[in-house]
């Protein structure tokens, strides 16, 4: 009896390693992803050339950056409409900063302030107030663009005093033949995947967004963390903003609008749960890839881009439905 | 020597008395089946032991050494344990992640604490194999039978060597083969010699393992007597207060 017992406790569900990947949705959504270069390769011959690739890559590492702060925000069960004012704002602080004759090193930390106080104030009033996080980042979404477009005058910047070098090198040059949004996309990658897994702060992150209730009467600090969580979700959004000002090497006030449904569209094609509870570093970037495929090839197959909206509509739609699917099943 | 001991607890909002001098001994090992219609003090009773109110009035000894709980926490530390009614856990997080929820081990790598989820893996796969339940610490919550869930909820309790374990209506919602699982549980606590407060309304569970039944009707303790001195009938009519006392 103890024997049985014991066998039942310590079996580890034995199953393949092909098996289990196959259980994931992010599986799935590279496959498709994978699948969509492989057809683009064969039917055009725009599509493999090293020139459109460095696009790809830069180009998606943006929207994938703030997918990953997306996802922390959606794995606890909330919501951020903000990041694309964000983008916007943090982009407007350096830029105007570095115009007026600071180093980009300072205008960067600024910026970034700047959108860390933005997301502990979603923060505080989504923990503390109590409001809903989609109110109460649907006002920071006007907000925050309306101080940008205070902050610059609503002009064009594209002069960014002494370091103007520095910054469109960062934000737009390459090393050994990759962009440099992607290796801060593959940095932040590889430390989110870490926190979410093996930190405190991940464990109740997920904790939180599973069952809010139990995760306050176990004492962790559920106010404190969602706070943080917000400010992560801002900084990554931040970092997005200093890396675009830099690719685009000017600024406008109409920099990252809209770009939050693309993101959360990242963020959940990638696997995120809306309901709160799931979500991945990796599983982020593999969604914003596959939102920035199907753009491409609609571009290069010379397909109208009225139809963008269409194809990755339907892909959210079929994304979660694979997902319900494979719920029903187990 | 009783392990907990309340002497004349008064707990009163406003000029509502919800607790009215109540006095009950509870031994080590003992499993005290609480019973009473709703409304009659029984979460207002538990709640003033888990720290979550202070009694109005009376006094509260652990082990004879008197105890006062300003929170929740004052109460764990004194070693008393909440079960929950809607066993708060986390679907999504695995059953080592639950059990440790809160208080997850930890190991240090360079500068930074990471999580150490083979210590917690082989620790909870040693509280369910002490409550003799076959339950996997890699297994998602969510995956799981009633009894495994109150498992998770109960092995959570045993993390911190309780001396007190209570549990709000731990049968209300589930079927007869769990209910037979929980009640095993619950004696696989007494037999570790824990003292258990059972709150339940059904009858039949708590006589199946309360060694003691206690009765509250509108705030008072009608009656503090051993099981086998009384029957679901008279426990029935104590109640109701077609008994008034016995």
């Amino acid at each position: 009896m103890t024997s049985t017992l014991d066998q039942a406790i310590d079996q580890i569900q034995h199953r393949g390693t092909l098996s289990r990947m196959m259980s994931h949705q992010i599986f799935w959504v590279f496959a498709a992803a994978v699948l969509a270069c492989l057809a683009l390769t064969l039917m055009t011959d725009t599509f493999a050339t090293e020139r459109n690739l460095f696009n790809v890559s830069r180009n998606f590492a943006f929207v994938a950056i703030i997918a990953i702060g997306m996802t922390a925000v959606i794995a606890s069960g909330g919501i951020d409409l903000s990041v694309g004012s964000v983008v916007v704002l943090s982009a407007m602080v350096i830029s105007t900063m570095m115009e007026s004759g600071n180093s980009f090193w300072l205008s960067a930390i600024c910026a970034l302030l700047v959108a860390l106080a933005v997301g502990a104030i979603n923060g505080t009033l989504i923990a503390y107030a109590g409001m809903p996080a989609f109110v109460v980042t649907l006002g920071m979404l006007s907000a925050a663009r309306s101080a940008a477009m205070v902050l610059s005058n609503n002009k064009m910047i594209w002069e960014f005093g002494p370091d103007h070098d520095l910054l469109l090198w960062i934000g737009g040059g390459s090393t050994l033949g990759l962009p440099h949004p992607l290796y801060a996309l593959i940095a932040l990658t590889l430390v989110t995947g870490f926190v979410f897994r093996w930190t405190r702060w991940g464990q109740y992150l997920f904790a939180i967004g599973g069952n809010e209730q139990a995760a306050t009467l176990t004492g962790i600090p559920v106010k404190r963390l969602k706070v943080t969580i917000y400010m992560f979700s801002a900084f990554t959004a931040g970092i997005a903003g200093i890396l675009m000002a830099g690719w685009l090497g000017s600024v406008t006030t109409n920099l990252g609008q809209a770009m939050e449904l693309t993101v959360i569209a990242a963020a959940v094609i990638g696997g995120a749960n809306l309901a709160g509870g799931e979500g991945t570093a990796t599983g982020a970037v593999v969604g914003a890839l596959l939102i920035e495929v199907i753009r491409n090839s609609l571009i290069l197959l010379g397909i109208s881009t009225f139809w963008q909206g269409m194809f990755i509509g339907t892909f959210i739609v079929v994304a979660v439905g694979f997902d319900r699917v494979r719920h029903m099943r187990n | 020597m009783s392990r907990l001991s309340l002497k004349g607890i008064t707990k009163s909002f406003g000029a509502i008395h919800a607790l009215e001098n109540v006095s009950l001994d509870i031994a080590a090992g003992e499993v005290l089946g609480l019973m009473g219609d709703n409304g009659a003090g029984k979460s207002t009773l538990v709640k003033v032991i888990a720290g979550n109110f202070r009694p109005t009035r009376g006094e509260m000894r652990m082990d004879d050494r008197p105890v006062e709980f300003h929170r929740p926490v004052d109460a764990q530390r004194a070693g008393i344990e909440v079960v929950y009614q809607d066993l708060a856990l986390c679907d999504n997080l695995t059953a080592a992640s639950n059990v440790f929820l809160g208080r997850e081990a930890t190991r240090r790598v360079g500068p930074i604490k990471v999580i150490d989820y083979a210590e917690m893996h082989r620790t909870s796969a040693g509280l369910f194999r002490q409550l003799k339940s076959e339950t996997r610490p890699r297994d998602l919550v969510r995956k799981m039978s009633g009894g495994q869930r109150q498992a998770v909820a109960i092995a959570r309790t045993l993390l911190s060597k309780p001396k007190i374990v209570l549990m709000d209506e731990p049968t209300a919602a589930i079927s007869v083969r769990q209910v037979a699982e929980v009640l095993d549980l619950i004696r696989r606590l007494r037999d570790q010699g824990i003292s258990v407060v059972l709150i339940s309304h059904r009858m039949p569970d708590v006589f199946a393992v309360a060694d003691k039944i206690a009765v509250l009707r509108r705030g008072s303790l009608v009656t503090a007597k051993p099981a086998a001195h009384s029957s679901p009938e008279e426990v029935t009519g104590l109640i109701t207060g077609a008994i008034e006392a016995a």
